[in-house]
C-alpha cells in the first residue's frame, strides 16, 4: 500500500506524494539537482549534508544501486524527492533497490511529487529550509518545524563530516614518488581515485589539522576538498590556508575554491539557489574552450575581471560559468595556487574537467 | 570566433522526395539551417526536388532549384550560381553521397567550391565501414568483429570465421537497404546475393550479431575550437537486430549508471574528434551487452539524421539550426540558446520528462512483404510523445499512431485455451514485429513472467516492468471500475490518467463510453496540466512555449488573451498522408500570423516541420486524438480550429469537435459530409447536372455480380468503410471480382461493396482550387494524370498543365470545379478528380479540404494555396489575394513524379493500382512537357536512357499502341527487345527487334539480360494474375538494378517523348524565382 507523504516549504510552498525509503520526518535545505543520471554519487557525496535534493529527472531507481559508485562511506542528504521511483532496477552492476539504500541509511525519501513544480518554484523563491514527513501531514505545525531548522548561511557543516584520523588512500600505491595531503572537508572518493591514478601517494587528513601538521608530512601539494555549506562556517580552514599559501602547490576544490579566496581576502555570498547539477558550461578563460562541469555548491566567490590583488600577488579568474557569468575558477600569479568552483573528479557528471588533476601534478612537478 | 566573411554563398543540398528511411526531417533541419543562415547574411542556393518541402518555398532560400538530384545538375547549378562553400550535413545521405561524388568527379575543385560542416575524408571514415573499424580501434574502440567481401567466396570465408546468426550489410546505401540477418546458411547465401546487388560499389559487410544487445545512440555536436557537447541520449527499447528507425525509442537513456553513460560520452567524443566532423551534429550508436556491459561502437552520422530531428524536439534544442551557424565559424557558446534565451547553446540540455518515439508502419499496403523487423528499415513514419513519466509518454504514443488502438489494447483473439495462446504468444515475440509492444502487454496479461518475456524478446527489464504496471493498472480498472457506488473513484481515475490511459482505453476497460469517461473527468475537475520543454529542467526561466500534457499539479500554460486559431497537424506519416499535409499546415501558420493570430499547433510528428517551435506561437506537442485536442481548445479557448490542411487526421475531428461546440473554421463539416457520403454526393452531382461513372452498391456477392453485369465490366470494387483507395481493386471479369469479394473484404449488408464502372483508357485529372464559400473559386492548378485512370493518384505522373487535352475540356474542368466549390460552398480549398473519357467529363471524387498536390501546384505556379485558403477562411476574399499574375497561364511544365519504396520489401510486386504505395514524390520544371519529365524521372532515380536496349513486354490490350512506340524508339536509335509475342508484332512492322524468351521459357531469358546490364529500359504492362506472376522478377531485377521501368503504356509513351527531348539538348537548371518571374513578365507584357 502506499504511505502518504509529504513535502513542505518555509514560505508555505507544499507538495503531495507518497513515502519510499526510510519513514519518519527529514529537515534540510530543499535544493534540486538536475543530472539525469548519478543519483547514487549524490546521495553519497558529502557536500549534500543537511541538505534535501530533489531530483529533476522524474525517473529515479531505474538502474538500482551497486558497489562501485560510492562517493563516500554513507549517505549525506536528510531527504531525497523524486517523481517516480523504480522498485524493479535493471542494471548488469546493480545489487539492490535505491530503496534497500535509502533504508539501510535511515535516509526518507517521497515519491510522487511534482518534483518540476517544486524546482520552480526554489528556483524563482530561492533554496529554503523544508520538511518531508510521513507521519505530519499538518501545514500549520509544519510550518513551526519548519522555522526551528537552522539556515546554512554562517554554520560549519565540516567539522560534522571530516575525517576522524588521518588516513592513506589505496595504500598500494604508497611507494608512490609524490605525496599529497588532501584536507577532507567532505571530499568525494573520486577526487581520492583521480589523485592515485595518476600515481600519487594520497594522505587525507581531518580538516581541523593545523597547517604545520600537514607541512611536517612534507607533501608535494595539498588539495583542499569539497564539502557542504558556507565557507565563513570554517575559519579553521580559511587560516589554514593562509599559512600553507607559498608553502606548498595547493588546489582548491568546490568548498576548498571558496576557502582559499576566503584566505586570499576575497569575498562569497549565496547563491538563489545554488548549482546542482552535469551540465553547466564553464569557459576556461585562457584556452576559450567550454567544458560541461558537474556543479554542486550554495556558494561562490564574488567576481571581478582582470587581476586583483591580494598579500600573496596578483590573482586572476581563470574560469566563468556562462550560465550566469559567475566565478568558477581562480588562480595566482605568483604562486603555485589554484581553484576550481565545480567539480573536476565529475562522478556524476562528464570527464571534461579531468586535466585538472593533471595541471596540479604539473604543479607539483615543479612545472 | 566570428562568422567567416570570405564565404558569401553557400549551397545547400536537400535530401530529395520522401522515402523509407529518409523523411520530412531534413525539411526540417533544411529549413532551420536555410533560415539561420541567412539570417547571417549569406545567400543561399537550395538543390532539392521534392516541391512539398518548406525549404523550397521561394523565400527560404535566394535561389531555389527544384531540379533532380544528380551529380550532373548539381554541377551546372554550381557552374551558374558560383557559391563559395557548399554545406552537405543537412540533406541526409543523399546529399552526403551527392558531395562524395562531387568532390570524386572534382567538380568542388574546378568551382572552388569549399565543403563545409563535414570533409571529404571525415564522411568517408564514417561512411566507409572499413575506414570506420579501423578509426575506432585506433582511438580504443571496440567494434563488432566484420569482414569486408566483394564476392561469395569471400563471403564464404568470413562465413567460417563469424559462423550464424550473422548481419549482412551492403555499403553505401540509404536507411540501410538490403541489410538482413542470416540465421540459417540458405539465408545467408541469399542476403549476401542481395546485398551484393544492391550495394553501388559491389561490397557487403558481415558482421558477428549482436542482435539482443542494448542499443543506445548519442547526438553530439562539435565546433570548431573542438568544444563537442551531448544533446540528447536515446535508448532503444527493441535490442540490437531491429534498425533503429523501426524501434521504439526513448529519451534520455533509462537504464545506465552516471560511471557507464560517461564511458558512452568520452567514447562518443572520441569518436567525432577521430572521423574529424568539424563541426555540426552527429549521430554515434552503441551496443551494451546486457549481462556484462561490454560496448561497442556500432555507427556513425556524421550529418543530422531522424534521430537528431528526434533529439532537437525531445529536448528543444535545434542542432540543425546551430548546426549551420556552427558550420559558418562561430563556436557554441556564442549561440544563445533559444529558449532561455541568455543561456549559451555550450550546454547539454537536462530533461525533466521522458519522450518516447514509436515507429508507424504500414504493410497492409504491402501484401506480400516480409513483416518482421530487421536491420533494415521499413517504417514510413513515426510519432513522439512526452509525459512525466515513460508509462505516460508511451501511452500517449500509442494512442497518437492512428491506428485505431486508445493504448495498449488486446490484441489477441479471445480464445479459451489459455496454454495454446501462450504458446502463441511466445512464438509471436520471438520475432520483432511492429506489434511487438501489444504482444508483450498480452503475454503478462497471460501470465508470462517477465524473466520469460526477456529470454523471448531481449526487451531490458526495465520497459518489460513498466509495461507490467501499465497491465496492473489496466486489470485493476477493469476488476474495480472506476466508480464507488454513484461516485466517481477520483484517485484511481487519476492515477490511470498519469498513467498514459486514454479516456476511450479507460472506457474499454470498464465497460462504459469515452464520452462518460470524459463527463466524469470533467465534473471532479481532474484536467491534465502542460509542461514547457524547456532544454533546462526549469533550472532557468524560458520564453518559448513549446508545451506537453499530464497528470499533476501545476500547469505552466500561461495562454494568452490574444485572437488565436488552433491548427490541428496531419499525424504521423504514413502512405498516403505525408510531408503535403503538414506543409499545408505550416503555411496554415504563416497566413495567420501575417494576419495578426496567435497561432497554436498541434501535433505529434517529430519529424516535421510545424513542430519546430519556430514555426508557430505556441507548439502543444501531443496526440491528435478528440481527448487531448479538446483539453488543449478548453485550456486556450480560440477563435476556433482549423482541420482541413492537415489530411485525414483531423478531418476525422471536425464533427467530434462540432458537436462539442467548438468552431470548425472553414468548410462546414456538413459540406464535407456532402461530398464524402455516397448518396448525398450522387444527390448533388444530380442537382448540378454532372456526371459521375454509372455505380452501385452490394450486399452479397450475387449483389455484386448483378451490379457488375449491370454496368459492365471491368468494374472499381472497394469497401464501403475505408477511405483513401484502400482495398480498391478493378475487376475485369467476374471470376476476378468473385476473387476479390471472397478474399479482400467483408461484404455484408453492415459492410456493403461499392463498385462503379471502370473507365477504360481514360484520362484522370486532378485540380486543386480555392473557394471563398459563395462567390468566387480559384482554379489553382488542373493537372493531368500520365498513368491511366486506375491507378491511386498519389502513386501515378501527372503535368501540370495538361499535356493533351484540348482547350474545350480544359475549360470545362474549370467550370466544374466552380460548379461544385460553389454549391458545396467550400470555404478553403478543394480538390477534385475527374476523368475524361471520350470527351466525356466524369466527377469521380470531390474532397473539400487539402489535397496532398497543394504543395505542388502551389510550388509549380508560384502561389501558396494553403496560405490563400487559411487567409480566405479568416475572411478575406480571393479577390484580395490572388491578382492577375496568378491567375495567368504557365509558361512551362510541370511534372509530378511518385516515387514508390518498393525496393525495401524483397518480395513485393511493382506493379501499381488503385491502392496507393509511394511514400514521397518529386517535381521536373522545365519549359515544355517532355524536357519536364525527363527531370521528374531523373529526380525519381529512374534516368532514362539515350543509348541501349529497351525491353518490351506488354499485354494484349496494349500490343497495337507498344508497336508504335516500338518504332518511335527504333527512330530514336534505340534497340528493342521483346518476348515472343510482342517481338513478332514490332517486326510485323518492319522493325527490328531481339526476341527473348520468357522468364519460365528457360535461359537465356531476359533475366540474364537484365543482370548483364544489357537491357537499359524496361515497359512491362500486364493483366490478370498469372501474368503478373511470371513477369514479377523482370520488375524486381530492374529495380533492384535501377533500370527505368514503365508499367504502363501511357507512362513509357511520355518516357520516349522525354529521351527524344533529351537528346536533342543538355538538360538546363532554373531557379523557381526565374520561373516566376517570367510567368509575371509574360503578364505585365499582356
Amino acid at each position: 500500500m502506499k504511505k502518504r507523504a509529504v513535502v513542505a516549504l518555509k514560505d508555505g510552498a507544499f507538495f503531495e506524494g507518497w513515502s519510499f525509503g526510510a519513514e519518519g520526518e527529514a529537515k534540510g535545505e530543499v535544493v534540486f539537482n538536475t543530472g539525469m543520471t548519478g543519483y547514487q554519487e549524490v546521495l553519497t557525496d558529502p557536500s549534500y549534508q543537511g541538505q534535501m535534493v530533489t531530483m529533476t529527472y522524474p525517473l529515479i531507481g531505474n538502474y538500482g544501486v551497486n558497489l562501485e559508485d560510492n562517493e563516500s562511506h554513507r549517505l549525506y542528504p536528510h531527504g531525497f524527492i523524486v517523481k517516480e521511483y523504480c522498485p524493479y532496477p535493471s542494471n548488469w552492476r546493480s545489487r539492490a533497490s535505491l530503496d534497500t539504500l535509502l533504508k539501510a541509511h535511515s535516509i526518507i525519501g517521497i515519491q510522487g511529487v511534482d518534483t518540476r513544480a517544486l524546482t520552480r518554484h526554489l528556483r524563482d523563491h530561492g533554496a529554503q529550509e523544508g520538511i518531508i514527513s510521513t507521519e505530519d501531514f499538518e501545514r500549520e505545525s509544519l510550518a513551526k518545524k519548519i522555522r526551528a531548522i537552522p539556515g546554512l548561511v554562517g554554520q560549519d557543516m565540516v567539522r560534522e563530516i571530516t575525517c576522524r584520523n588521518p588516513f592513506m588512500w589505496d595504500s598500494t600505491r604508497k611507494n608512490g614518488n609524490l605525496r599529497v595531503v588532501v584536507y577532507d572537508c567532505g571530499v568525494k572518493y573520486n577526487i581520492l581515485r583521480s589523485l592515485s591514478g595518476l600515481g600519487l601517494e594520497v594522505l587525507v587528513v581531518p580538516a581541523q589539522t593545523p597547517a604545520d601538521e600537514v607541512l611536517a608530512k612534507d607533501p608535494h601539494g595539498i588539495l583542499v576538498s569539497n564539502g557542504p555549506g558556507d565557507p565563513e562556517g570554517v575559519p579553521y580552514m580559511i587560516k589554514n590556508i593562509k599559512k600553507l599559501l607559498g608553502k606548498r602547490p595547493i588546489f582548491g576544490i568546490c568548498l576548498g575554491h571558496q576557502l582559499l579566496a576566503l584566505a586570499l581576502g576575497l569575498k562569497t555570498y549565496k547563491l538563489k539557489f545554488g548549482h546542482h547539477g552535469s551540465n553547466h558550461p564553464v569557459m576556461d578563460l585562457s584556452t576559450r574552450k567550454v567544458e560541461i562541469t558537474t556543479q554542486n555548491h550554495c556558494f561562490a566567490v564574488e567576481g571581478w575581471e582582470g587581476w586583483r590583488d591580494t598579500h600573496h600577488g596578483p590573482v586572476e579568474v581563470t574560469h566563468v560559468n556562462l550560465n550566469d557569468r559567475s566565478v568558477e575558477g581562480l588562480r595566482l600569479k605568483d604562486l603555485p595556487v589554484f581553484s576550481i568552483q565545480y567539480h573536476p573528479e565529475a562522478s556524476p557528471g562528464p570527464h571534461d574537467a579531468g586535466y585538472l588533476f593533471e595541471r596540479f601534478l604539473g604543479m607539483m612537478k615543479g612545472q | 570566433m566570428p562568422k567567416r566573411t570570405d564565404i558569401k554563398k553557400i549551397l545547400i543540398i536537400g535530401s530529395g522526395p520522401i522515402i523509407i528511411g529518409q523523411a520530412c526531417e531534413f525539411d526540417y533541419s533544411g529549413t532551420q539551417a536555410c533560415k539561420a543562415l541567412r539570417e547571417e547574411g549569406y545567400q543561399i542556393v537550395l538543390v532539392n526536388s521534392n516541391p512539398a518541402t518548406i525549404m523550397t518555398d521561394p523565400e527560404i532560400a535566394d535561389a531555389t532549384y527544384v531540379e533532380p538530384l544528380t551529380p550532373e545538375v548539381l554541377e551546372k547549378v554550381i557552374a551558374r550560381e558560383r557559391p563559395q562553400a557548399l554545406l552537405p550535413t543537412l540533406g541526409g545521405q543523399t546529399a552526403l553521397n551527392l558531395a562524395v561524388a562531387l568532390v570524386e568527379r572534382d567538380v568542388l575543385n574546378k568551382y572552388a567550391v569549399e565543403l563545409i560542416g563535414a570533409k571529404y575524408e571525415a564522411i568517408k571514415k564514417a561512411e566507409d565501414r572499413q575506414l570506420f573499424k579501423e578509426s575506432m580501434r585506433k582511438i580504443g574502440l571496440e567494434v563488432p568483429e566484420s569482414y569486408y567481401i566483394r564476392s561469395m567466396s569471400e563471403a564464404m570465408g568470413a562465413y567460417e570465421k563469424i559462423g550464424l546468426p550473422a548481419i549482412i550489410r551492403p555499403s553505401f546505401t540509404l536507411g540501410g537497404t538490403g541489410s538482413n540477418i542470416a540465421r540459417t546458411p540458405e539465408e545467408f547465401k541469399e542476403y549476401v546475393e542481395h546485398g551484393l546487388d544492391m550495394s553501388p560499389v559491389c561490397e557487403v559487410l558481415i558482421e558477428r550479431s549482436i542482435i539482443g544487445w542494448k542499443e543506445f545512440e548519442l547526438e553530439v555536436m562539435r565546433d570548431l575550437r573542438d568544444n563537442v557537447v551531448i544533446i540528447c541520449t536515446i535508448e532503444n527499447l527493441d535490442p540490437m537486430g531491429v534498425h533503429t528507425g523501426d524501434s521504439i525509442t526513448v529519451a534520455p537513456a533509462q537504464t545506465l549508471t552516471d560511471r557507464e553513460y560517461q564511458v558512452m560520452r568520452d567514447a562518443a567524443i572520441k569518436v567525432i574528434r577521430e572521423i574529424g566532423v568539424e563541426t555540426g551534429g552527429s549521430n554515434i550508436q552503441f551496443a551494451i551487452h546486457p549481462k556484462t556491459g561490454e560496448m561497442l561502437a556500432i555507427e556513425m552520422n556524421p550529418r543530422v539524421s531522424r534521430s537528431s530531428a528526434l533529439a532537437s524536439k525531445a529536448t528543444g534544442f535545434p542542432i540543425a539550426k546551430i548546426a549551420a551557424k556552427l558550420a559558418v565559424g562561430y563556436t557554441l557558446d556564442e549561440i544563445p540558446n533559444d529558449i532561455t534565451r541568455y543561456t549559451p547553446a555550450s550546454f547539454e540540455p537536462a530533461i525533466d520528462y521522458c519522450v518516447v518515439k514509436v515507429p508507424r508502419f504500414d504493410f497492409e499496403k504491402f501484401p506480400g512483404a516480409d513483416q518482421r523487423l530487421t536491420t533494415q528499415m521499413k517504417s514510413v513514419g513515426e510519432v513522439m510523445a512526452i509525459g512525466r513519466t515513460f508509462k505516460e509518454a508511451l501511452g500517449k504514443a500509442l494512442r497518437s499512431m492512428e491506428i485505431d488502438r486508445p493504448g495498449l489494447v488486446e490484441v489477441l483473439p479471445s480464445v479459451p485455451n489459455a496454454e495454446e495462446i501462450r504458446a502463441f504468444l511466445r512464438q509471436k515475440l520471438q520475432v520483432p514485429s511492429w506489434e511487438g509492444i501489444w504482444y508483450i502487454a498480452e503475454g503478462l496479461r497471460y501470465d508470462l513472467t517477465v524473466e520469460e518475456l526477456y529470454k523471448l524478446t531481449h526487451v531490458d527489464p526495465w520497459f518489460l516492468n513498466n509495461v507490467k504496471e501499465i497491465v496492473d493498472m489496466e486489470d485493476g480498472l477493469r476488476l474495480e471500475g472506476i466508480m464507488v457506488g454513484a461516485r466517481c473513484n477520483v484517485p484511481l481515475l487519476k492515477e490511470a490518467k498519469a498513467y498514459g490511459l486514454s479516456d476511450a482505453r479507460i472506457a474499454q476497460l470498464t465497460g462504459t463510453t469515452e464520452e462518460s469517461v470524459r463527463s466524469l473527468r470533467h465534473k471532479d475537475n481532474l484536467r491534465p496540466v502542460y509542461k514547457r520543454v524547456d532544454t533546462c529542467a526549469a533550472e532557468f526561466e524560458t520564453y518559448t512555449p513549446y508545451l506537453y500534457s499530464t497528470y499533476e499539479q501545476e500547469c505552466e500554460a500561461r495562454p494568452t488573451d490574444r485572437p488565436k486559431v488552433v491548427i490541428l497537424g496531419s499525424g504521423p506519416n504514413r502512405i498516403g498522408q505525408g510531408i503535403e499535409f503538414d506543409y499545408c499546415c505550416v503555411h496554415a501558420v504563416m497566413a495567420l500570423r501575417e494576419m495578426g493570430y496567435e497561432t497554436i499547433m498541434v501535433n505529434c510528428n517529430p519529424e516535421t516541420v510545424s513542430t519546430d517551435y519556430d514555426t508557430s506561437d505556441r507548439l502543444y506537442f501531443e496526440p491528435l486524438t478528440l481527448e487531448d485536442t479538446l483539453e488543449i481548445i478548453h485550456l486556450e479557448k480560440p477563435q476556433g480550429v482549423i482541420v482541413q490542411l492537415g489530411g485525414q487526421t483531423p478531418l476525422k475531428l471536425a464533427v467530434p469537435l462540432e458537436k462539442e461546440g467548438i468552431k470548425v473554421l472553414g468548410t462546414s463539416p456538413d459540406s464535407i459530409d456532402r461530398a464524402e457520403d455516397r448518396e448525398r454526393f450522387a444527390e448533388l452531382l444530380r442537382k448540378v447536372g454532372l456526371k459521375q461513372p454509372d455505380n452501385g452498391c452490394a450486399r452479397s456477392m450475387k449483389e455484386a455480380i448483378t451490379v457488375a453485369e449491370r454496368l459492365g465490366y471491368p468494374v472499381l470494387v472497394r469497401p464501403s468503410y475505408v477511405l483513401g483507395g484502400r482495398a480498391m481493386r478493378v475487376a475485369f471479369d467476374e471470376k476476378s471480382l468473385r476473387d476479390y469479394v471472397q478474399k479482400a473484404t467483408e461484404v455484408s449488408p453492415k459492410h456493403p461493396v461499392l463498385i462503379d464502372k471502370f473507365l477504360e483508357d481514360a484520362v484522370e485529372i486532378d485540380v486543386d482550387a480555392v473557394a471563398d464559400g459563395q462567390h468566387e473559386v480559384f482554379v489553382g492548378g488542373i493537372m493531368e494524370h500520365i498513368e491511366a485512370a486506375g491507378i491511386h493518384s498519389g502513386d501515378s505522373s501527372c503535368a501540370l498543365p495538361p499535356y493533351s487535352l484540348p482547350r474545350e475540356t480544359v475549360e470545362e474542368i474549370e467550370r466544374q470545379t466552380q460548379v461544385l466549390a460553389l454549391e458545396l460552398q467550400v470555404l478553403g480549398l478543394i480538390n477534385i478528380q475527374y476523368a475524361i473519357k471520350d470527351g466525356e467529363v466524369y466527377v469521380l471524387e470531390v474532397n473539400p479540404r487539402a489535397s496532398r498536390t497543394v504543395p505542388f501546384v502551389s510550388k509549380a505556379i508560384g502561389i501558396p494555396l494553403a496560405k490563400v485558403a487559411t487567409k480566405i477562411i479568416m475572411g478575406k476574399t480571393l479577390r484580395e489575394l490572388v491578382g492577375a499574375t496568378g491567375r495567368s497561364p504557365l509558361p512551362y511544365t510541370a511534372v509530378k513524379e511518385a516515387v514508390l519504396p518498393f525496393i525495401k520489401f524483397p518480395g513485393v510486386d511493382t506493379i501499381l493500382g488503385p491502392e496507393m504505395k509511394s511514400t514521397g514524390e518529386v517535381m521536373g520544371l522545365d519549359k515544355d512537357f517532355s524536357r519536364a519529365y525527363a527531370k521528374s524521372q531523373m529526380g525519381a532515380d529512374g534516368l532514362l536512357p539515350l543509348s541501349g536496349t529497351v525491353f518490351i513486354s506488354v499485354r494484349d490490350r496494349d500490343k497495337p499502341g507498344a508497336a508504335l512506340l516500338a518504332k518511335t524508339l527504333h527512330k530514336m536509335g534505340l534497340m528493342l527487345m521483346a518476348t515472343r509475342g510482342t517481338a513478332s508484332l514490332i517486326s510485323k512492322e518492319g522493325i527490328p527487334v531481339q526476341e527473348v524468351r520468357k522468364v519460365f521459357e528457360g535461359s537465356p531469358n531476359v533475366m540474364d539480360y537484365l543482370k548483364k546490364g544489357e537491357i537499359h529500359l524496361v515497359i512491362n504492362t500486364t493483366e490478370g494474375n498469372i501474368s503478373e506472376k511470371d513477369s514479377f522478377p523482370i520488375r524486381r531485377t530492374a529495380l533492384i538494378h535501377h533500370i527505368p521501368y514503365f508499367t504502363t503504356l501511357s507512362g513509357a509513351r511520355a518516357a520516349a517523348r522525354a529521351i527524344e527531348s533529351m537528346l536533342k539538348g543538355q538538360v538546363e537548371v532554373r531557379p523557381l524565382q526565374e520561373y516566376y518571374q517570367r510567368k509575371n513578365s509574360v503578364v505585365s507584357s499582356q
